[in-house]
C-alpha cells in the first residue's frame, strides 16, 4: 500500500504564496475546463447529459488538499471538478466527454460515468445517491485491510435525502470506516432548492443519529474546506469512524445544460458570482498579500487557457472508439 | 481572430431550436458567463451565455427566428483590437454546401406495392382529430381523470413547479393545487413505499418517475408491496395506482440511463404494464390505467414526448388494457412491435413495401395482459413473423412471443421468429457505439427479408 505524500500538495494550514498558487491554478483549471466543455456541448460534440462545476471548485481542490496518496474518492454524475482535482488529465476527462477513444472509459462512460484506477477515482455515477455506500465500501475495504487511507463520498443537497445514505452512515458508524461524507450542499436539487426537500436544512447533522460528527464549511472558501478536511481525514485516520463535512457552495449554472434553472432569480447567482466567488477569493488573496502580480496571475490564466484548448483539441480529435469496443469490457 | 458563435445544443435532443430574444446587440461588449440569447428548444427556453469575451460584431440570426438547426452562426464577436470590417468578413463566409440534393433513387428490383394502414378502432363516425405530442397527450389524460376523481393525485420529482423534468405535467399543479400534484425529495424507495400505502387505504395515486431507471430504486414496493398485495390479503386490499415515467434510452445519456425495462416489470404477476407508442394510445391507455383497480405500470419515452400524432379529439377517449393494434394490414409477414419500436418496425414497413413485401405491423401497446391472439391470428395468415423491441435480447418480449407462437402456431410457421433487439451490452456513450447498440430500421428489413427468404 502506498503511503507515500503527494509531492504536489503542499501541507501547510497556514497559507503561503505557493499554495494559494496552487489552489489558484487548480480552480481555475476547472472553471476553464467546465467553460470549455459547455461551449462543445454546444457544438454537439458533447452529448446526453453534461453537469456543470462551475461555482463549487473550493470543494474539490480544498479537499484534495488535505487527502493523500493512495486515499480514494467517488462522487455523482457532477464529476469533472473531482476529476481534474485529483489529478486525471484533462484531455482524457475532455475525451471522455466527447465520447473518444482518448477517454478515460474510452468513450463508453461519458461525462456521467468515468474512473481511474490509477487515480483512486471511483466514479462518476448517475443514480442520485449511489455513490455513498460505494464510499463506504472502500473505506470498508481500507479497514479490512488495516491500512490507514480514507475515503471521501461526494454527494449532492438533493442526494442527502435518499434512504441508501443513512443505511450506510449507520454501518459506518457501528463499523467505525474512515469515511469522510462531503455533502455538496449548492442549495438546489435540480429545481428543487433544499428548504423544499429537506425537513431539516442543516445537513451536517444527519449523521447525528448514529453518532457521526458533522459540520458546515464555507464552501466557497477553498482554506476553510481545507482546514476542516484536515480535521475530518485526521478524525477517520485515527480510527475513530466516519465524519460529516457539509459544503455550502453554489452552482452557477444550470443543472444539466438542459436547464433553464427558473426556479431561482438571476439577481441571486449575480450575488453569489459577485460576493462569493471562490477564485476571485483567492486572487484577492494573491494580490492584496502582493504574493502575485496581476501580470503573474494573467500569465497563469493563459497558461491554463492553452491547457484547456489542448484537452478540447485533443477530445475533438481523437478517434471515436473502434466498432469492437461495443463487446469488450462486459465481462473480464 | 473572429469568434463565430453557433446555435448550440442545449439539450441531449435538440437539434434546431428559435433565437426567441437578443439580450446583446451589435457593438456591445461580453464577457464570459453574460447573457446573449434567450433559445427556446422543445422543452424550455434557455439562456444562452457567452464563453470568450469581446465585442458582439455582427448579428447574422435576427431574434424571433425558428428552426435555426444547431450549430449555425448566430452572431459574431470581435476579440480585443478588431474592428467591425472583421465581423463582415466572417459573417459573409460562403454558406454551407447545399445536401438537400436528392440522391439519385435506385431503382427497386421488386414491384413497390401500396401500405395498408389501419384505422384507429372504436372512434365514432364524423370524429375530428388533432396532431398532438405524446407529453401533452400524457398531460391531458391525467387532468382529466383528476377533474373526474379527487382521489387521483400525481407525486414525484419536479412534476409541481419545475412543471415536470420533461415538461408532462405542465400546468398540473396551477389547476389542481399542491395538495395534488406533490414535489417529493430524491427518495424514490420512500415515496413509492407512501403512494402504495396512500393506495391500500384508497387513494389512487399516479406516481411519476423522473426515468425507469430510478426506479430501481422503488422497485421493491412496485413488486413486493404493490403487484403482490391483492393476492397475499385474499383479495381484501390492493393497490389502485399508476407507476409512470420515461423508460429505454435517450440520446447519449450512457449505460445507467438508457435501459428499457419492459420485460422486468412484464414478468410479475399482479401488474400491469402499458407501453404506447403513439399520442392517442398514450392518453386513452393512461386514462384506462388510472382507473384499472390494479397497479399498472406505464413505460413512456423521452424521444416519443416530443412527437405529434393524431389524437381523437373526444371528451372521454380510451383505449382498452390488454388489446393490441394493427397499424398496418399485410400478408407476407407479421412485425410484433411496441413502444419505440414501432417507429422501426413502421418505417421497415414502408421500404419493405417498397420491395414489394407486404408487412403486418402490430402494436402491442399492453404487455401484460399480452394480446397474444391477435399475434397468433396474424401469423396464420402471414406465416411469419419478426419481433421488434429496444431492450436486451436475453429473456425478451419478442423470446416470449416465439414460445407462444410456438405453442400456439406451430405448424402455420415458415421460418423461425426473429427477434430484433437492443444488443446485448450496456449502453456506450460514444456516438457510434451507441448506434450500434440501439434496435435499427435496418435490422428489421434485413430480419423480414430473411424470414420472407428474399
Ligand atoms: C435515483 C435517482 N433519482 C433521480 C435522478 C435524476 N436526478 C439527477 S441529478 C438530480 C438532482 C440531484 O441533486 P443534488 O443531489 O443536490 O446534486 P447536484 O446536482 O446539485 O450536484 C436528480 C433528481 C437520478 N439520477 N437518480
Ligand atoms: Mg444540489
Amino acid at each position: 500500500m502506498a503511503t507515500a505524500k503527494r509531492a504536489a500538495r503542499p501541507k501547510k494550514a497556514n497559507s503561503s504564496a505557493e499554495e494559494l498558487l496552487h489552489y489558484y491554478r487548480e480552480m481555475l483549471t476547472i472553471r476553464r475546463f467546465e467553460e470549455k466543455a459547455g461551449q462543445l456541448y454546444g457544438m454537439g460534440l458533447i452529448g446526453g447529459f453534461c453537469h456543470l462545476y462551475i461555482g463549487q471548485e473550493a470543494v474539490v481542490v480544498g479537499l484534495e488538499a488535505s487527502a493523500e496518496e493512495g486515499d480514494q474518492r467517488v462522487t455523482s454524475y457532477r464529476d469533472h471538478g473531482h476529476m481534474l482535482a485529483c489529478g486525471m488529465d484533462p484531455k482524457g476527462v475532455m475525451a471522455e466527454l466527447t465520447g473518444r477513444e482518448g477517454g478515460y472509459s474510452r468513450g463508453k462512460g461519458g461525462s456521467m460515468h468515468m474512473f481511474s484506477a490509477e487515480k483512486n477515482f471511483f466514479g462518476g455515477h448517475g443514480i442520485v445517491g449511489a455513490q455513498v455506500p460505494i464510499g463506504a465500501g472502500l473505506a470498508f475495504a481500507n479497514w479490512y485491510q488495516g491500512n490507514d487511507r480514507v475515503s471521501f463520498a461526494y454527494f449532492g443537497d438533493g442526494a442527502s435525502n435518499q434512504g441508501q445514505v443513512y443505511e450506510t452512515m449507520n454501518m459506518a458508524s457501528l463499523w467505525k470506516l474512515p469515511c469522510i461524507f462531503v455533502i455538496e450542499n449548492n442549495q438546489y436539487a435540480m429545481g428543487t432548492s433544499l428548504k423544499r426537500a429537506s425537513s431539516t436544512p442543516e445537513l451536517y447533522t444527519r449523521g447525528a443519529a448514529f453518532g457521526i460528527p458533522g459540520e458546515a464549511v464555507d464552501g466557497m472558501d477553498v482554506l476553510a474546506v481545507k482546514a476542516a478536511g484536515e480535521k475530518a481525514v485526521a478524525h477517520c485516520r485515527s480510527g475513530a469512524g466516519p465524519y460529516i463535512l457539509e459544503m455550502k457552495t453554489y452552482r452557477y449554472r444550470g443543472h444539466s445544460m438542459s436547464d433553464p434553472a427558473k426556479y431561482r432569480t438571476r439577481e441571486e447567482v449575480q450575488k453569489m458570482k459577485d460576493e462569493k466567488d471562490p477564485i476571485d477569493h483567492v486572487r484577492d488573496m494573491l494580490t492584496q498579500g502582493k504574493h502575485a502580480t496581476p501580470e503573474d496571475l494573467k500569465a497563469i490564466d493563459k497558461e491554463i487557457k492553452k491547457l484547456v484548448s489542448e484537452a478540447a483539441d485533443f477530445a475533438s480529435e481523437s478517434p471515436e472508439p473502434a466498432l469492437e469496443e461495443l463487446y469488450t469490457d462486459i465481462y473480464a | 481572430m473572429t469568434i463565430q458563435i453557433l446555435m448550440p445544443a442545449l439539450s441531449p435532443t435538440m437539434e434546431e431550436g428559435t433565437l426567441a430574444k437578443w439580450l446583446v446587440k451589435e457593438g456591445d461588449t461580453v464577457a464570459s458567463g453574460d447573457i446573449m440569447a434567450e433559445i427556446e428548444t422543445d422543452k424550455a427556453t434557455m439562456e444562452f451565455e457567452a464563453v470568450d469575451e469581446g465585442v458582439v460584431g455582427k448579428i447574422l440570426v435576427a431574434e424571433g427566428s425558428e428552426n435555426v438547426a444547431v450549430n449555425t452562426p448566430i452572431a459574431v464577436l470581435l476579440e480585443d483590437g478588431e474592428d467591425a470590417s472583421a465581423a463582415e468578413a466572417a459573417g459573409s463566409a460562403p454558406p454551407a454546401e447545399d445536401t438537400t440534393a436528392e440522391a439519385p433513387a435506385l431503382a427497386p428490383a421488386a414491384q413497390p406495392i401500396a401500405v395498408v394502414e389501419v384505422p384507429m378502432e372504436d372512434i365514432p363516425e364524423g370524429t375530428t382529430f388533432t396532431s398532438i405530442p405524446v407529453r401533452e397527450a400524457l398531460r391531458d389524460a391525467m387532468a382529466e381523470e383528476m377533474r373526474l376523481d379527487d382521489k387521483v393525485f400525481l407525486m414525484g420529482e419536479e412534476v409541481a413547479e419545475y412543471q415536470g423534468a420533461y415538461k408532462v405535467s405542465q400546468g398540473l399543479l396551477d389547476e389542481f393545487g399542491a395538495k395534488r400534484v406533490i414535489d417529493t425529495p430524491i427518495t424514490e424507495h420512500g415515496f413509492t413505499g407512501i403512494a402504495t400505502g396512500a393506495a391500500f387505504a384508497g387513494l389512487r395515486p399516479i406516481v411519476e418517475f423522473m426515468t425507469f431507471n430510478f426506479a430501481m430504486q422503488a422497485i421493491d414496493h412496485i413488486l413486493n408491496s404493490a403487484a403482490k398485495t391483492r393476492y397475499m390479503s385474499g383479495g381484501q386490499m390492493g393497490a389502485q395506482m399508476v407507476f409512470r415515467g420515461a423508460n429505454g434510452a435517450a440520446a447519449r445519456v450512457g449505460a445507467q440511463h438508457s435501459q428499457d425495462y419492459a420485460t422486468w416489470y412484464a414478468q410479475i404477476p399482479g401488474l400491469k404494464v402499458c407501453m404506447p407508442y403513439s399520442a392517442a394510445d398514450a392518453k386513452g391507455l393512461l386514462k384506462s390505467a388510472i382507473r384499472d383497480p390494479n397497479p399498472v405500470v406505464f413505460l413512456e419515452n423521452e424521444i416519443l414526448y416530443g412527437r405529434s400524432f393524431d389524437v381523437p379529439d373526444l371528451d372521454d377517449f380510451t383505449v382498452p388494457i390488454g388489446k393490441a393494434k394493427i397499424w398496418r394490414s399485410g400478408d407476407d409477414v407479421t412485425i410484433v412491435s411496441f413502444g419505440i419500436g414501432m417507429q422501426y418496425a413502421l418505417e421497415a414497413a414502408d421500404r419493405l413495401a417498397e420491395d414489394g413485401i407486404s408487412a403486418e405491423v402490430i402494436d402491442l401497446r399492453t404487455l401484460r395482459p399480452l394480446d397474444s391472439q391477435t399475434v397468433v391470428n396474424s401469423v396464420m395468415k402471414t406465416n411469419r413473423c419478426v419481433t421488434v423491441e429496444e431492450g436486451f435480447p436475453v429473456c425478451s418480449i419478442g423470446s416470449y412471443i416465439s414460445s407462444i407462437l410456438m405453442q400456439e402456431a406451430f405448424d402455420y410457421l415458415d421460418a423461425p421468429v426473429i427477434n430484433c433487439t437492443g444488443k446485448d451490452v450496456p449502453m456506450p456513450y460514444a456516438a457510434n457505439l451507441e448506434k450500434l447498440a440501439l434496435v435499427t430500421t435496418d435490422d428489421v428489413v434485413e430480419a423480414v427479408k430473411s424470414v420472407t427468404y428474399r
